[in-house]
Formats: C-alpha cells, structure tokens, sequence
C-alpha cells in the first residue's frame, strides 16, 4: 500500500474532492453514456462538452454563473442539433457538425474579449482540460444534486427510451413518443455534459461518457449489465488515475506531475482495447449493438 | 485590407477554402463529422508535443493526424465507429494536455493552435499549405468516383468490387494531410467548420455531385473572404466570423432546399412527376 499511495495522499483536500466529485461525474456519465453510444450519439455527446464550453466562457464574459453558462449553452445546442437534423440518422451528424462550428465560432469571441477584458490567461486551457484537482469543495453539492435529477429522468423515461433507441418504427406503433423520448434524451445529455465538462473539463467529460458505456457494450450481453458494468469501470478509471496523478508528483525529478485527466483517459482507452480482444467478446451479438455502428458508417440498414 | 500582412492571410485562406470545399463535400457525402472534427483537434496535441522534444510542429501534426486516422479507420471495423472515434480524440487530447503539463508553452501558442493565426501567416508558411493542399486536391480528383459510389451507394460499389474499408483509410489519409497543412494557419477548429458549413449547405442547393463540389468551395470561399474583411475591420477573430457565415450559409441552405420542396410536392399534385433526387439521403 505504501508503494500505491505516496504520502500525503489521504489528508489531501483536494484529492478529497477530487474522488468524490470525479467519482460522481463518473457514475453518471456512464449511466447515460450507455444510451447515447447504443444510439449512436457519441457525436453529439462530444459536441456538447464543446457547446457548453461555449456557454462557459460566455457566462465569464458577462459576469453570470459559469454553471447557467454551461447548462444553458448545453440546452440550447442540444435544441438545435435536434431542429436541424431529426429526420435520419446521417443527417443528425451534419447538423450536430454545423452546431459545433457555430459554436467554436462563439467560444474563439468570448475567449478572445474574456483575454482583452481581463487580460488573464490560462483560460482556454483550462476550459479545454479542466483540472479536478482545482475544483472547490462548495461544487460538490451542487454536482450532486444535478446528478440526482439527471438520474432521476433517466429512471423516468428508461423504458420507452430503450425502446425507440432500439426500433423506433416499434415504439411508434406502441404509442411512444419517439420525437419527445429523443429530445428528453437530449436534453438529459445536455446537463450530464455539462456539468460533467465544468467539473472535470471537456476532454474527460467524453472519455467518461463514451469510454465506460463502449467498453460495457462489448463485454456485456444485454443492456442491464451493460448498465452495472459503465458506472463500475467508469469509477475505477477515474480512482485509480487520481491515485497516480498524485503519485506522479513524485516520479521526475523535477516533481511536475502529469494531469490527472491524462491517466483517466488512459486507462479509459487501455480498457477499451483490452475489451476488443477475442477472449472477453461476448459470443452473442444483439441487433441492439450493431444496428447504430453500421448506420454510422453510412451503411443503410 | 490589403496591406502586406494580409495579402498572405488572402492567399492562404483561399487556399484552404478551396481543399476544405473539395475534402470538405466528401466529409458531408460520407457523414465523416465526426472524425473531421477528431483529426484536427486530436493532431494539435501533436504540435504540442513536437514543441516539448523541440522539432517542427509540422512533424508532430502529421504522425498525430496520421495516427488518428489509421487507428479510427482499424477500430472501427470492430466497433462502433463514432464511439471509436470519440476515444481516439480524447486520448489524444489527454496526451496533449500531458506534453504541455511538461513543457513551458505559453497560453497564446495554444489558443492559436485551436483558433489559428491566419492574420500572421509568413510567407515561408505558404509553400507547405499549397504542396499538401495540392496533394489532397489531386488525390480526391482521382479517387472522385470510387469515393462518390461508396458514398452513395455502397452496395453497387461492392458489387463493382470497390472496397469500402480501403477507401475509408485512404479518405481519413487525405482528411489528415488536409489537416497538417492547415492547423497551423487557420487552428483545428476553423479547419473543421469550413470543412462542414459549406458543404453542408452547398448540399441543399444542388443534387447533383459536380455542381455541389463546385458550390462548397464558392460558399467556402465567400466565408473566409467575409470573415477575412469583418475580422479585419473590427479586430473580432477570423474564427467566430468563419462560424457564423458557415451555420449562416447552412440555415440558407436548409430554407431554399424547404421551399423547393414545397414547390416540388405542388408541381407533383398538379400531375408531373416529382424529379427524383440522385443524392437522395441528403
């Protein structure tokens, strides 16, 4: 144990909240990571880590909470993806395209007045990268609690959005609202994201999305286990590569440690690839799992 | 407008308006957003990276854009594309926030790698931008029809015994050099924008492949001209007008291709036949 935890490592504050907010950011990411890669949205998921951050460097600019600016922006490209590009499959990826540019588009203006504005620098780094080891422990409240209600609309529409993400011809027959269940999906997606994004920065924010969930469709056999085996991997990921960004500290020389989201993004992708070998593939393959990738590729179904 | 500084931001802009119109219209044919987004975003970690050992960013662009494209193109054949390429792009990412936690890069570098500094092109920079564009220009002149029939049709095109999965590794190749040229002049995310704004709009006006081509570099080459004169007037940056003009372009696209439509269900009430769209799935 004491190879594994440098000194310090369980009086530290930060590390403290660290675990807990990663942790919970991780949990919740994977629940609704594994609808969005079984239907195929990992883009848009993505995109909107990008929107948000959007909404997070504008929320700077005019002097309101970051958190409004990043739920906000999530919410309303979520809204646009949706009105653009419904009708199919491959046209949700062109529209979620033109969002994301509009978007960068934004966040390259807000960067540039918050640098002339107040002449700090660091911030599109920080934005871009986050840094769970800054975070301040008055967030974690406020982390949670989105996480619960986030959650809680998952639980809600979890049936007919199994449904109308496996067959949505099906589901229409039986009443669902295959365009309502979507748009409540995404908009789930959208304040998962976000908040996810302002506590653990962008690029982590769609490792634990995507990771986690693509992982867990691979060695599962149905959804439900894919659901216990997300949230579990997704977890593990973000404890073990705090434990060793904290090491890190201590392995140069110079004690410049690496970033923590480096070793969770790490070990997220080492998983993945580990998940693709021959041994660990289930036997079975559902229509639940293909029918999206072969879609994506362009491959009419 | 045209003082000396900005005559290669002209230049160099027009250039990339042009490749991302041509590379940018088989983005859209094959719904590729995605890694047209990953590949840029991931290489810059590659810059990064090339900073930290000391050799050309330009090398580092490369191997990572490369990268990125051989290792989406491998492992998406046994997995969910999109959730592939999700990964390959933040692991890179994560790999580039590791070089710069290690090197001394100063904040601007970085912003101008994702935001690019076409206003500052010297025109030492020019002659790679045009070799390589030059390169992604021919290699899609030659591989037009295979990558328009896999595009468009996959199952003639395998019945013709084109492989789609080579195509796909040889289209990702051209999207990563289209890359490397262009990162360093326009940033990762200007690179993507005019690579799917106009495309996607020229897309609307047109059903037929050639006249649509030809509009993605029109309309790309309007964007970058009006983002060029705005950004210069009023000192914003190039990137935000490039956005704006690009979803602009898009909405117009979308209304035109609407109103069409309208008039082509009346027409086909009152007896004609509605003419049938070549790119249907559009």
């Amino acid at each position: 144990m004491r190879y594994l935890f440098e000194p310090g490592f369980f009086s530290s504050g930060p590390v403290h909240v660290a675990v807990t907010v990663g942790a919970v950011s991780a949990l919740v990411s994977a629940f609704v990571g594994v609808f969005t890669v079984m239907r195929g949205q990992s883009f848009a998921g993505h995109a909107l880590t990008d929107v948000a951050t959007t909404g997070g460097s504008g929320a700077f600019f005019f002097n309101f909470s970051p958190l409004l600016g990043f739920l906000g922006a999530g919410v309303l490209g979520a809204g646009a993806m949706d009105l653009v590009g419904v009708e199919r499959l491959r046209g949700r990826d062109i529209a979620t395209g033109v969002v994301l540019g509009f978007a960068t588009g934004l966040a390259a203006l807000f960067l540039y007045l918050d640098a002339t504005k107040n002449a700090t620098t660091g911030v599109s780094q920080q934005i871009l990268f986050g840094s769970i080891f800054t975070l301040n422990s008055s967030t974690i409240p406020l982390v949670v609690g989105m996480s619960v209600i986030t959650l809680g609309v998952l639980a809600l529409i979890y049936r007919p959005l199994l449904l109308s993400s496996i067959s949505p011809d099906l589901a229409g027959a039986r009443g669902i609202r295959v365009r309502l269940v979507g748009v409540l999906f995404m908009l789930t997606l959208a304040v998962a994201v976000g908040l996810s994004s302002i506590a653990i920065g962008s690029v982590l924010s769609t490792a634990l999305l995507i990771g986690p969930a693509a992982t867990a469709l691979r060695v599962t056999k149905n959804l439900r286990a894919a659901l216990v085996v997300a949230p579990i991997l997704g977890v593990v990921a973000t404890w073990l590569g705090v434990v060793l960004a904290y090491d890190s500290f201590y392995w140069f020389p110079s004690s410049q440690g690496l970033p923590v989201s480096f070793f969770i993004v790490t070990l997220i992708f080492l998983g993945y690839l580990v998940s693709g070998l021959p041994a660990l593939r289930r036997r079975t393959s559902s229509p639940v799992a293909t029918a999206p990738a072969r879609e994506f590729k362009g491959v009419p179904v | 407008m045209f003082t000396s500084f900005m005559v290669n931001a002209w230049l160099i802009g027009s250039i990339v308006a042009v490749v991302a119109g041509i590379v940018g219209f088989f983005v859209v044919m094959r719904s590729s957003a995605f890694a047209a987004h990953a590949i840029p975003n991931g290489a810059f970690a590659g810059a990064a990276g090339a900073n930290l050992v000391g050799i050309n960013p330009l090398v580092g662009l490369g191997v990572f854009s490369l990268a990125a494209a051989l290792g989406i193109a491998t492992l998406s054949r046994r997995g969910r594309a999109d959730a592939v390429t999700a990964l390959a792009l933040v692991m890179m990412l994560a790999l580039g926030a590791a070089f710069l936690s290690q090197s001394t890069e100063y904040e601007p570098a970085i912003f101008s790698l994702l935001f690019g500094e076409i206003l500052g092109v010297s025109t030492g920079q020019l002659w790679p931008v045009i070799a390589l564009g030059a390169v992604c220009v021919v290699a899609v002149g030659v591989l037009y029809r295979p990558l328009l029939l896999t595009s468009i049709a996959p199952e003639i095109a395998a019945a013709r015994g084109l492989r789609p999965e080579r195509l796909e590794i040889i289209f990702l190749v051209v999207l990563a050099c289209a890359t490397t040229m262009t990162v360093p002049v326009v940033g990762a995310l200007l690179i993507f924008t005019l690579m799917i704004g106009p495309p996607a709009a020229a897309r609307c006006f047109s059903d037929r492949a050639p006249v649509a081509m030809g509009l993605s570099v029109l309309i790309g080459l309007l964007t970058i001209w009006g983002a060029l004169a705005c950004a210069y007037v009023t000192n914003w940056p190039v990137g935000f007008y490039v956005g704006s003009y690009s979803a602009a372009w898009f909405v117009i696209g979308r209304l035109f291709r609407a109103w069409r439509r309208a008039q082509g269900s009346r027409r086909a009430r009152s007896g004609d036949l509605a003419r049938e769209n070549v790119l249907a799935g559009a």
